[in-house]
């Protein structure tokens, strides 16, 4: 039953042996990959802890099956964003404003704003709320992660 | 085997004081601690600490970090107190082999039970250790500095890494009566907004928490609930499962069911396709009579909590004025973003268990009694999950793996599905409040009576059932535990006549744990809303007329309601607004009081609301809030949680509401339980009000605890419709206006 899947991650082209091509990319990522960027929340597309990019675009890998993905498409997860020494902007400044309480949500959060700032440089706090608005925190960061977008954005 | 002293450095110290340094090498903790050699009882100061050969400081600690920034918190602590670097203090949290047990985290206690002992245990070791250094140095002590972990007196110096590292400290601790600690005037790190140690990591994927933690052999579980909660296991068909890949296998005990497989899609697909048949079962009560459920339940005690007067006879006075009011607040689920996960392994007739629990010490006597293992085979050790805000499924899920670990004989990592947390965690129970009080002709209340029907809490200990231990007939006990819900039903004014009383009730419907601020939410949200109908049938202003009955001397309650006037820039009068706003958007504002528990933290808040009188929508535009919880630690990280109690609370009120039909939970996931998102998030000014010289007090909690009666306040100030029923959905608003 195994299949070799071939994807483009973070940068490198990888090859993995999965059993179903109806896995969500998020299993991939994590349990195949070793990725701990993006994260298990609801695995129906309703929280965002998962989302990851995929050319560009912020998506919820939670419900993004391997077989809608091919190896030419680039897959950037919140480790291939940044790194503690040379952070992406929107992790430096959620670093700056402390912009985490639990962390749980935080990647989605991140993954979420960095796509909207390729497409929208200057956002105003109601459309980083308004793009925000399917992405789900339950310690109630909102106020700080708001700020961090911006000031991100004020940076990029 | 045990470290054992080859030598024996008697010091003599301050008094009585005698240290003793053992000269064995402090093994990798790790090791160390398999090896039972490290103390972990809360009387000796190597409990808490250690410094190794190169001065790093290791601080042990039984409360975690439950993403409230507390691992950087008990660290400032200890830095601050022996003078060395944040950077070179290392933290263990909730590893029942190394950690003292410090209590569950919860009850906003870590700043204030675990910091406090952590700085007396900081301040002992530093006192021994600058009897030490003038020992070695030959000087006097208060002749001696230290800065970084060097202690000196002029051009002569020594390390605390030469005067202890890898001994140990062989010295007693008596929490009740604490060595003297710094002076908080020379604090450097304490009340510092320090970053926390774990965001870097969090934010670039770092960070490891429980859901990411594997170890070597694992294998990936899942569970299969029944599709009712009192049901009962009738069949499993095993074909159904037989074409999953790598299935290794199916796990039956009682009306437990499980599944392992070599890869956590594996696990999924098979609880997926796994055919199970269940009894019926319908126990639950309906929900749309959920109240008059609560109020039927056989009474198991009566507990006064209040007592003060003769309230009966105020009531019946001539010539008062009688109010009475029924508040009542919904069952809530913890609602972790990410659900709960633990990994098991049996190895050697030991069990050892990876989980976010927030009580490693309890959770290994509970685990001890469901396989029949001696506490000593079993260590349970704390990796960080989702925030938990209580007892959610971390410890169910640690049950789960340690299940499926020894029916299958290899580590096994459990993650549970968003259904599986949403529909079995435990919940925070529904509560109903009565109020009654007697008002005179002058205004002044004569009479306050209060009853709060909420569950009994099982007599010594807080267990809450492991839900697999229940389901495979596994030794447990039947406790119910919902936490100190009783707290903040007495209230802080000083009426002439008063009595609280709860009804602890035999039974609720689901099995109740605590949620953030469990019972003084509710308690205090009855209060202050009955309260506020009281200001306004006596046409006092709502601050004003709590300040006339806070004690006069709780001159720190009354600071945190004047300051709570200047942040908000209030404006004196009674609600609701003269006049009353017309149009469809109606705007006002509410206050809120709590002293916790009556005996620590102080909050005062102002809430802003905005009500559409279309469609009953509620949105909360500002909240002023003014907080003195004593001595602060970290007032970023103070602020962060004030933010996370504000908007988590604002959603309980507005939002939150479990539902249910008679067999089992069905708003199983984000779309039927849904939660405040962004675009309804308000603005948030907070003043905080530092004791440096007062004990820290408790943070976590207390502050959420008077947001929804802030709201349900400001409605009325808007509306003049009182709101008494969380949550305050559009609907229920829309059917109070239309009375109105």
């Amino acid at each position: 039953m195994a299949q070799r899947k071939s994807l483009t991650v973070n940068g490198r082209s990888v090859t993995i042996d999965i059993d179903d091509p109806e896995m969500p990319l998020l299993y991939a990522l994590r349990d195949n990959l070793a990725l701990k960027g993006p994260r298990f929340g609801c695995g129906l597309g309703q929280c965002g802890a998962c989302t990851v990019h995929v050319d560009g675009k912020a998506v919820r890998s939670c419900v993004t099956p391997l077989s809608s993905i091919n190896a030419r498409q680039k897959v950037i997860t919140l480790e291939g964003l940044g790194t503690p020494q040379r952070p992406h902007p929107v992790q430096k400044a959620f670093i700056e404003l402390q912009a985490a309480q639990c962390g749980y949500c935080i990647n989605g959060m991140i993954m979420e704003s960095a796509a909207l700032l390729t497409t929208n440089k200057k956002p105003s706090d109601a459309d980083i709320k308004n793009a925000l608005a399917n992405n789900l925190c339950r310690c109630g960061t909102h106020v700080r992660i708001v700020a961090a977008v911006k000031r991100a954005a004020g940076a990029a | 085997m045990n470290i054992i002293p080859s030598r024996r450095d008697m010091l003599k110290g301050g008094g009585a004081l005698v240290v003793s340094f053992s000269l064995a090498p402090l093994a990798d903790a790790q090791a160390q601690g398999a090896a039972g050699a490290k103390p972990v009882v809360l009387t000796e100061v190597d409990s808490f600490l250690a410094i190794d050969a190169r001065g790093t400081v290791t601080v042990y600690s039984g409360k975690v970090d439950l993403g409230t920034g507390t691992d950087t918190a008990l660290r400032q602590i200890a830095a601050e107190e022996l003078d060395v670097a944040l950077s070179k203090i290392n933290l263990v949290t909730g590893d029942t082999t190394l950690t003292p047990d410090q209590g569950k985290t919860w009850g906003s206690l870590t700043i204030q039970v675990a910091g406090v002992q952590i700085r007396n245990a900081a301040a002992t070791a530093r006192g021994a250790l600058l009897d030490e250094a003038a020992k070695r140095l030959n000087v006097k002590r208060e002749d001696l500095k230290v800065a970084d972990g060097v202690v000196s007196a002029g051009n002569k110096r020594v390390s605390y890494a030469q005067l202890i590292g890898g001994k140990t400290f062989a010295l007693k601790l008596d929490h009740t009566k604490p060595a003297q600690a710094k002076d908080p005037a020379t604090h450097t790190v304490v009340g510092r907004p320090v970053p926390r140690v774990d965001i870097p990591d969090k934010v670039t994927g770092r960070f490891t928490y429980i859901q990411d933690f594997r170890v070597p052999g694992m294998l990936h579980g899942r569970v299969v609930r029944p599709p009712a909660i009192g049901a009962t296991l009738e069949g499993v068909d095993e074909a159904s499962v037989k074409d999953v890949p790598g299935l290794v296998k199916v796990v039956r005990e009682g009306n437990f069911l499980g599944v392992v497989a070599q890869s956590e899609w594996g696990a999924i697909s098979a609880a997926r396709k796994l055919k199970a048949t269940w009894s019926k079962w319908e126990g639950l009560p309906e929900q749309s009579k959920l109240y008059e459920y609560v109020r039927a339940t056989k009474v198991f005690k009566e507990e006064v909590t209040g007592n003060v007067g003769d309230t009966a006879a105020a009531m019946a006075a001539d010539g008062v004025r009688k109010l009475a009011a029924t508040y009542d607040f919904a069952i809530h689920t913890h609602g972790s973003i990410g659900p709960s996960c633990a990994v098991a392994e049996f190895k050697d007739g030991k069990l050892t268990s990876w989980s976010a629990s927030q009580a490693t010490h309890d959770l290994r006597a509970r685990l001890a009694a469901m396989f029949g293992l001696p506490a000593d085979n079993v260590r349970c050790i704390y990796l960080e999950g989702s925030g938990c805000y209580g007892r959610n499924g971390h410890e169910d899920a640690a049950a789960d793996a340690a299940l499926l670990a020894k029916a299958v004989g290899r580590p096994v990592r459990v993650q549970w599905s968003r259904a599986d947390e949403h529909g079995w965690d435990p919940k925070g129970p529904p509560t109903l409040i009565d109020l009654r009080a007697a008002m005179d002709a002058d205004g002044t209340i004569t009479g306050w009576e209060s009853e709060f029907f909420i569950p009994q809490q099982t007599a010594g200990r807080f267990w809450v059932p492991l839900t697999s231990a229940t389901l495979a007939g596994l030794p447990q006990g039947d406790d119910i535990a919902p936490g100190n819900v009783f707290q903040n039903s007495a209230i802080p004014y000083k009426f002439a006549n008063v009595k609280t009383v709860c009804h602890r009730l035999e039974t609720t419907p689901f099995r109740p744990s605590w949620i953030r601020t469990p019972g003084r939410l509710q308690n205090t949200y009855a209060n202050e809303c009955f309260i506020d109908e009281l200001a306004a049938a006596a046409k006092a202003d709502p601050i004003d007329f709590r300040l006339k009955y806070i004690d006069p001397a709780d001159k720190r309650g009354i600071e945190v309601l004047n300051r709570l006037k200047a942040l908000a820039k209030w404006q004196t009068g009674p609600s609701p607004q003269p006049g009353g706003a017309s149009g469809p958007l109606a705007k006002g504002r509410g206050v809120a009081y709590v002293k916790y528990e009556l005996v620590r933290t102080y909050v005062g808040i102002v809430a802003d609301v905005e009500v559409d009188r279309n469609s009953g929508v509620i949105k909360v535009t500002h909240i002023y809030l003014t907080h003195d919880c004593g001595q602060i630690i970290n007032p970023d990280g103070l602020r962060n949680q004030i933010d996370g109690n504000m908007l988590q609370t604002i959603s309980r009120t507005l939002i939150e509401e479990l539902k249910f039909d008679r067999s089992m939970v069905t708003s199983l996931d984000w779309a039927s339980y849904p939660i405040l998102t962004f675009p309804d998030i308000p603005e948030i000014t907070v003043e905080l009000i530092n004791q440096p010289n007062a004990p820290p007090w408790g943070a976590g909690e207390p502050s959420a605890s008077v947001v929804p009666s802030a709201i349900s306040n400001a409605v009325f100030n808007a509306t003049g419709v009182r709101l008494r029923s969380i949550p305050y959905t559009p609907g229920k608003v829309k059917a109070a206006m239309g009375g109105a």
